[in-house]
């Protein structure tokens, strides 16, 4: 609708190779910019803020989970285990040893990493369900260590507190403040994820998902690229679990427990599995339907019920209506959000002719 | 395919529409705003369904006599399914729309909140979870537990148990069930120590999460350790399966006592009744059944509009303790007000009203607490309630024990940040 493709063509191996090829990408980069950097902060009140800096973290998780997950087809519920092991390393090596996150962060990550390998090491001989629950079994064993040696954990508490990010002398802390912090780390992981997967680790990725015997024989070393996969999807996941400690302050095993394992698979499963942007409309679409929900009913109910009735109404509905916009998503459109915007997208393409 | 984008390009415009026109209705004068963390359907939803319609119709019984000081109070709930992300969005919906203070819920909800209640300068309050070692205020300005912490509650039970046995501890066995996650192993310093002053000796038996499954530690306590006596510290479901288990191997409920959330009706009825749970004790940091005159007040509430009183005021050790934390908010409020004449007081005023709430009683629904600058649990009162003949009967009246040793450890805690 905005911009036609015939005629542009590339001429040059960089712009053959470049992320978005087409000559409108420029301008919706630029826009993106603008939006995530000089206006959203400007013009949003805390509270947005705080609900995009929540979104933003999910993201960063959400994309791990994808890689492991939609592109190489390796099901985890261990999930939330590896941002625990990223949460507690950052905590203990800011707390003991006062490190700044730049350090503590690709430090949390890499942790989490190794932990990951570890865990991944089944995935060689299982596969499908019986990796689900070994991964699951990773999961328990995080939890229970975490919460059983007080020299991770820092006491019968299990919570670390951790101080607040600086720069330069200069303290993170207001929600505007973290809100750059965090999209700052959020956008590096989407552009590093987008490389990712059309590098020559992705494809090799994308190959063991869809047939692992096929890929061996054309010269994948599975069992190397599996572990890669669990690794790299750790490494998210240890980045996310330290900016959650830094974005609440404290590194608490409570916030890393097998439900948000759910949740993240949930992310990526309404999202659309094996894509970035996927990844990215999954983790919103999760945190912000239950507030529209919410925001809906707040505003209808005061006609229906009294004040003491309408918060329990609120809460039960809530989750029936979240249950069952889920499963209308999924009945409408079961390869997630992503083809969803890809069918509407394709659509405004060509218009207003039909192809 | 057409169709179907046409649909949704309609559906999307149609939710913004909503979005957009959803915007929170003006504030009205002389109203203040509360905000509430509630869990209704998460993983602690046993409480929030009791709890948060007591914090409701408290707020509401004071709104129809006139409000406070001549505000009338505004409760904003927000459930957060016992997760910590929604937490952090509904304290800043709460900052935003102005609350002068939250009723939080959840030990790590609590635990990731500090830091930002501190930076917001808006209390809130933790009744019966988060950190013992928030009693000191002087660490943790702006938060109040306002009820016994585990700390209180340990004390309280050992003191209760060595007045079941005779008035001495010594040579005597004592087991410790609890719950294995942070909470249920927070009162272990203290018992520790007790068992060395009392001279009795304690093994602890770890229930793992979820806890339904009790049978393995309850024949090893019974069959092999045989306490004298049973302090137990569960949650959710794992009370009323620790009640029926142990009433199965035969071992007296008079010999047990359970910290504060291991003592409902719920649980009681979980276990099998009334009938079953003879005898079983659980300490309550607010006064349990409806024989207060603030529940008759409800219930008279209820009625002159024309409705039955709720039934969630039949699990009154929950529904209480929602006005006992309800009724602690309006006098901080109250406190607040009054210091500025009667003018709109900040989230501070507040929280320093907060720090002179005394004398509150409620008809002896709240403990006798005495807020402070300095001890902001309120001295750790605790009563023990009995399950006799088909309900919960006082076995004491409010008590607090070891006063001297839980400062200690207070002291010891700050030392060591």
């Amino acid at each position: 609708m905005f911009h036609r493709e015939s005629g542009t063509f590339k001429t040059t191996y960089a712009g053959d190779m470049a992320l978005y090829p087409l000559p409108v990408a420029r301008g919706t980069v630029i826009a993106l910019f603008v939006l995530f950097v000089v206006v959203a902060p400007l013009l949003l009140a805390d509270y947005y803020l705080s609900i995009i800096n929540l979104v933003m973290i999910s993201i960063v998780g959400a994309l791990g989970l994808n890689i492991l997950v939609g592109y190489t087809g390796q099901i985890s519920i261990g999930h939330a285990a590896f941002m625990s092991v990223g949460a507690y390393t950052a905590a203990n090596l800011a707390v003991r040893l006062d490190l700044p996150f730049w350090v503590t962060l690709p430090a949390g990550g890499l942790m989490a990493a190794l932990v990951g390998a570890v865990v991944g090491i089944p995935s060689l001989r299982i596969k499908g369900l019986y990796l689900a629950i070994a991964t699951l079994a990773g999961q328990l064993i995080i939890e229970w260590t975490i919460n059983h040696v007080p020299w991770i954990s820092g006491g019968t508490q299990a919570s670390i507190q951790v101080p607040r990010p600086s720069l330069f002398g200069y303290e993170l802390k207001t929600q505007g403040q973290l809100y750059f912090f965090v999209l700052f780390f959020c956008v590096l992981a989407i552009v590093a994820t987008l490389n990712l997967v059309r590098s020559r680790i992705g494809r090799a990725f994308v190959a063991i998902r869809d047939q692992d015997i096929a890929a061996e024989i054309i010269g994948i070393d599975i069992f190397r690229y599996k572990l890669i996969a669990f690794a790299i999807s750790s490494f998210y996941a240890g980045v996310c679990g330290v900016l959650y400690t830094y974005y609440f302050g404290i590194a608490n095993y409570e916030n890393f427990q097998l439900g948000v394992s759910i949740d993240f698979l949930a992310m990526i499963i309404i999202g659309g599995l094996g894509s970035v942007l996927g990844s990215i409309l999954g983790a919103a679409f999760v945190a912000l339907l239950p507030l529209v929900i919410r925001t809906v009913m707040e505003t209808v109910g005061p006609l229906f019920f009294t004040a003491s009735e309408l918060p329990g109404i609120i809460s039960s509905l809530r989750l029936v209506i979240f249950g069952a916009l889920i499963i209308v998503f999924l009945v409408l459109e079961p390869e997630g959000l992503n083809r969803l915007w890809r069918n509407v997208r394709n659509y405004f393409r060509v218009w207003p002719f039909s192809y | 395919m057409v169709k179907v984008t046409r649909h949704w390009a309609g559906a999307m415009l149609l939710a913004s529409a909503i979005i957009l026109g959803a915007h929170p209705a003006a504030a009205q004068q002389k109203e203040a705003l509360f905000g509430l963390h509630c869990d209704r359907t998460g993983a602690t939803q046993n409480v929030g369904v009791f709890l948060c319609p007591g914090y409701q119709d408290y707020i509401a019984l004071v709104n129809s006599k006139g409000g406070v000081e001549g505000f009338k109070i505004r409760v904003l709930e927000v459930d957060n399914e016992y997760k910590v992300p929604p937490s952090m969005e509904a304290h800043e919906r709460f900052k935003k729309e102005g609350a002068v203070l939250e009723g939080l819920y959840g030990t790590p909800q609590t635990a990731a909140l500090t830091s930002k209640l501190n930076e917001d300068k808006i209390l809130g309050t933790s009744p019966g979870f988060g950190t013992a070692a928030a009693t000191d205020g002087k660490r943790f300005p702006y938060i109040f537990p306002i009820a016994a912490s585990y700390w209180s509650q340990a004390a309280a039970a050992v003191e209760f148990a060595k007045k079941q046995l005779g008035g001495n501890l010594k040579g005597k066995k004592i087991a410790y069930l609890f719950y294995d996650n942070p909470a249920g192993k927070e009162p272990l310093p203290i018992l520790e120590d007790l068992a060395k002053i009392e001279g009795f000796e304690m093994r602890t038996f770890a229930v793992p999460p979820p806890g339904v499954e009790l049978g393995a530690q309850v024949l090893d306590i019974t069959g092999r350790y045989k306490p004298d006596f049973i302090i137990s510290h569960l949650f959710g479901r794992s009370p009323s399966v620790s009640i029926k288990e142990l009433k199965g191997k035969g071992f007296p409920l008079s010999k047990v006592v359970s910290l504060v959330w291991g003592g409902t009706e719920a649980d009681v009825r979980a276990a099998g009744g009334f009938g079953i749970a003879e005898g079983y004790h659980t300490i309550q940091f607010a006064g349990v059944g409806d024989e207060f005159p603030v529940i008759k007040d409800i219930i008279a509430m209820y009625k002159a509009q024309g409705k039955p009183a709720p039934k969630e005021i039949e699990t009154t050790v929950l529904y209480n303790r929602g006005i006992m934390v309800a009724a602690v908010h309006v006098e901080a409020f109250r406190n607040a007000v009054k210091a500025k004449n009667g003018a709109m007081p900040t989230s501070e005023d507040v929280k320093n009203g907060m720090e002179r709430v005394k004398g509150l009683t409620l008809g002896g629904l709240v403990p006798p607490m005495q807020l402070t600058p300095e001890d902001h649990e309120g001295g750790g009162w605790v009563q023990i309630w009995t399950v006799k003949g088909g309900k919960f009967v006082k076995t004491t009246e409010w008590f607090q024990a070891y006063r001297d040793l839980i400062k200690k450890h207070l002291a010891a805690e700050a030392k060591s940040k």
